[in-house]
């Protein structure tokens, strides 16, 4: 390594990574249900998905978790999104598609993708 | 990509309660449920409850598991890191509550705490530079090196008002600034004083063992404030896994050239070796230190000449703790301002203490200067065991002394600890309750000092002897008040007199207990008791025949066949054959048996 430009490159590649260890109040956690009925209709792809993209694009006010069951068997893949002082979100029937327009357009964007969410079910 | 992260503690402590097969085991099982690609496991180094180890977090969860078996990995893999539903049962109790499972840092434990040197500890894989880099770090070595002048580094120090770790409290800055201004010209070095030796310290182990890179960051860092291209880190070599990991550290900075030549491009050039230390006590003081780097005989010699002029192979050097270092980094990056907003008037920053003795949470804390005693013991250390009252608090080791009661409010800085008879010392904080004999816990440490004494000079060496040996006789029923006299005289002249730091402070355990506890000196000499039931020669164990059952546990029990009687009559022991072991007590379910 000759220059500090390679030791931020390093650094940038190594954020994503170890900033999953980080514990911050002000992050938005999106959690994916991964009991065996989520895991049965497909979160595991949409978990990988979420966590790949948050970790490839060091968004490190955001993280990733997995939950259990949340009692919604009929719309799994779950994923909810809690911002912090504001409500949960509940998208239901997700795919990795989908989970990444709502990183895109919710978490980042601010804009809750009404179509995805629980009460489009009804 | 991995969208989980499982932490497991390879520090000393948790590996000598098997992390180490934990971590395989976790490994086959994470393999076994297919998340091979999804979940990395971390070696991580020390996260300081030790007293809880094996020790593993599960990250982005931050789920704290602690005393975790070999038995609860599998369930642990196929319940969390598969389901997403967290074990209850082996996550740190102090984490659950009502509501659900919370932070890790709102624990008594951590909540008070405030990690510098720690930083990295328990939270990157110290055997990978790279988490090292994604942390920032190196960061500050590139900045010194293409934006500040060595004197730029020096003020920034000196403003931070950073004072040296190891014991004595000072000024990194002025010790640096010397270095660089008395001699201008030659070869000067930088070493490492990572010879941990007080009874009961681990703080730089575990720095060593959870983050090396930042010793090597900021040796580099100080090797182009003085203008020296060699360091070297004096380490014992009873820390394998810090000496491992250290060299592992130095092989991957060497790798990358940020150690070396031309470090960043520029004209700055620095290596660094390791030192093994043959495990003497006396090693820890400077010009011992550098003496046995030379190849020589581990003794001090007078200073002047210090270090600074003429040190290591008669050139400059500085030599700053393990722990000094880990601070330096960060306040390169963070400003001096940052750094010196934490922590009281003359001591600023954080200090990292290593909890033992009589204490819940047996581990490593850090914490700013100024919090109190009282804090450290009863809210992160959670208090004495078994209901116990607080006695003391021994700190600095061999060379500080004990912290009676009536100080427990003390703020702990540099100077408070100085003015009632103690010293931060390294930052060993033993904890003793009312079942510690104050005269035995002096004589433990001229014991030890009597060990370590190097033995270049007279003071020291017949001195430290002397003393025990007082000592000895009075724990043994036979001292004079005259002796305690003479003891405190002696205490003051081999202070005053003792080549090196190791015998100037030896007399402090024996100095503060006189001090603070003199009643029980009193108690051996005058009484012939030891009020906390610990000398041996003192005590006298009898049943008391109205509460002996005449179950005759104590007599099967007893080695020396001391206790004699017939079932359902009452015990007696033959005093002439008691050994005073005190496994008749233990045995004894009617509490029938005292020593007095």
């Amino acid at each position: 390594m000759k220059s500090l430009e390679e030791l931020k490159a390093i650094r940038e590649r190594m954020q994503g990574r170890v900033g999953v260890r980080s514990e911050d109040e002000n992050q938005t956690r999106v959690v994916v249900g991964m009991a065996t009925c989520g895991i049965a209709s497909g979160a595991r792809p949409v978990l990988t998905a979420l966590s790949d993209a948050v970790q490839t694009r060091a968004l490190d006010n955001v993280s990733v978790t997995q939950t259990g069951c949340i009692g919604l068997c009929q719309y799994e893949p779950i994923i909810e999104v809690f911002e912090p002082g504001k409500d949960k979100v509940t998208y239901v029937k997700m795919t990795a598609e989908k989970a990444l327009e709502v990183l895109d357009k919710h978490v980042l964007g601010g804009q809750v993708v009404t179509e995805y969410t629980i009460n489009s079910m009804k | 990509m991995y969208r989980s992260h499982v932490l497991v503690c390879g520090g000393t402590g948790c590996t000598s309660s098997g992390s180490q097969q934990i971590m395989d085991t976790l490994q086959a099982e994470i393999d076994k449920a297919g998340l091979k690609e999804e979940v990395c496991v971390v070696q991580t180094g020390c996260h300081g409850l030790c007293a809880l180890g094996p020790i593993m977090i599960v990250y982005p969860e931050a789920t704290f598991y602690s005393m975790v078996k070999n038995e609860d990995i599998a369930e642990i893999v196929n319940e969390h890191l598969l389901k997403g539903r967290i074990v209850k049962r082996l996550v740190y109790s102090e984490t659950v509550t009502e509501e659900g499972i919370k932070s890790l840092n709102e624990t008594d434990f951590y909540k008070k705490q405030h990690r510098i040197a720690l930083r990295n500890c328990g939270v990157i894989n110290p055997e990978d530079i790279d988490e090292y880099i994604g942390t920032r770090g190196y960061e500050a070595l590139g900045k010194v090196l293409t934006e500040m002048t060595p004197d730029d580094v020096i003020n920034t120090l000196l403003a931070a008002g950073l004072r040296g770790r190891g014991g004595a409290g000072f000024p990194t800055g002025r010790k640096w600034q010397l270095a660089k201004d008395l001699v201008k010209e030659g070869k000067k070095y930088v070493c490492c004083n990572a010879d941990e030796g007080d009874p009961g310290a681990f703080m730089d182990r575990s720095v060593l063992e959870g983050d090396p890179h930042v010793v090597l960051e900021a040796m580099a860092i100080a090797g182009y404030a003085i203008g020296a291209d060699q360091g070297y880190i004096y380490v014992r070599a009873e820390y394998p896994i810090a000496v491992d990991r250290l060299q592992i550290a130095i092989n991957q900075a060497r790798e990358y050239g940020l150690l070396g030549k031309n470090i960043f491009g520029t004209d700055f050039s620095f290596d660094i070796e390791l030192r093994l230390g043959a495990g003497a006590f006396v090693c820890g003081e400077e010009t011992a230190l550098m003496t046995s780097i030379e190849g020589k005989r581990g003794e001090p010699r007078p200073r002047p000449p210090f270090p600074a002029e003429k040190g290591l192979f008669e050139r400059p050097t500085i030599l700053n703790n393990v722990e000094t270092y880990a601070n330096v980094p960060q306040i390169i990056l963070n400003g001096p301002e940052w750094f010196a907003s934490m922590g009281t008037e003359k001591s600023k920053g954080t200090k990292v203490f290593a909890l033992g003795g009589k204490i819940k949470n047996t581990g490593l804390v850090e914490v700013p200067m100024g919090t109190t005693l009282r804090e450290v013991v009863e809210e992160i250390g959670g208090g004495i065991p078994n209901g116990k009252k607080f006695k003391a608090a021994q700190t600095g080791g061999p060379s500080g002394g004990c912290i009676p009661a009536e100080h427990f409010d003390i703020p702990i800085d540099y100077d408070n600890l100085l003015a009632i008879g103690s010293m931060m010392g390294s930052g060993g904080l033993i904890v003793m309750d009312e079942d510690n004999c104050m005269v035995d816990i002096a004589k433990f440490f001229l014991d030890f000092t009597v060990d370590e004494s190097c033995g270049k000079c007279t003071p020291c060496r017949i001195g430290t002897k002397r003393m025990y040996e007082m000592l000895d006789k009075i724990t043994k029923g036979q001292g004079t008040l005259e002796d305690l006299d003479k003891l405190e005289e002696l205490c003051y002249f081999i202070k005053e007199n003792s080549l090196c730091g190791l015998g100037q402070t030896a007399p402090n355990p024996v100095l503060s207990t006189l001090k603070y506890f003199r009643d029980e000196y009193v108690a051996h000499v005058v009484d012939k008791k030891c009020p906390a039931g610990v000398c041996k020669d003192l005590l006298s164990f009898s049943i008391d025949p109205d509460k002996c059952k005449g179950c005759t546990l104590c007599s099967r029990v007893c080695p020396a066949g001391a206790i004699s009687g017939t079932v359902k009559n009452p015990h007696v022991i033959d005093t002439n054959k008691c050994l005073k072991c005190g496994a008749c007590i233990e045995k004894c379910k009617f509490g029938a048996i005292s020593k007095k």
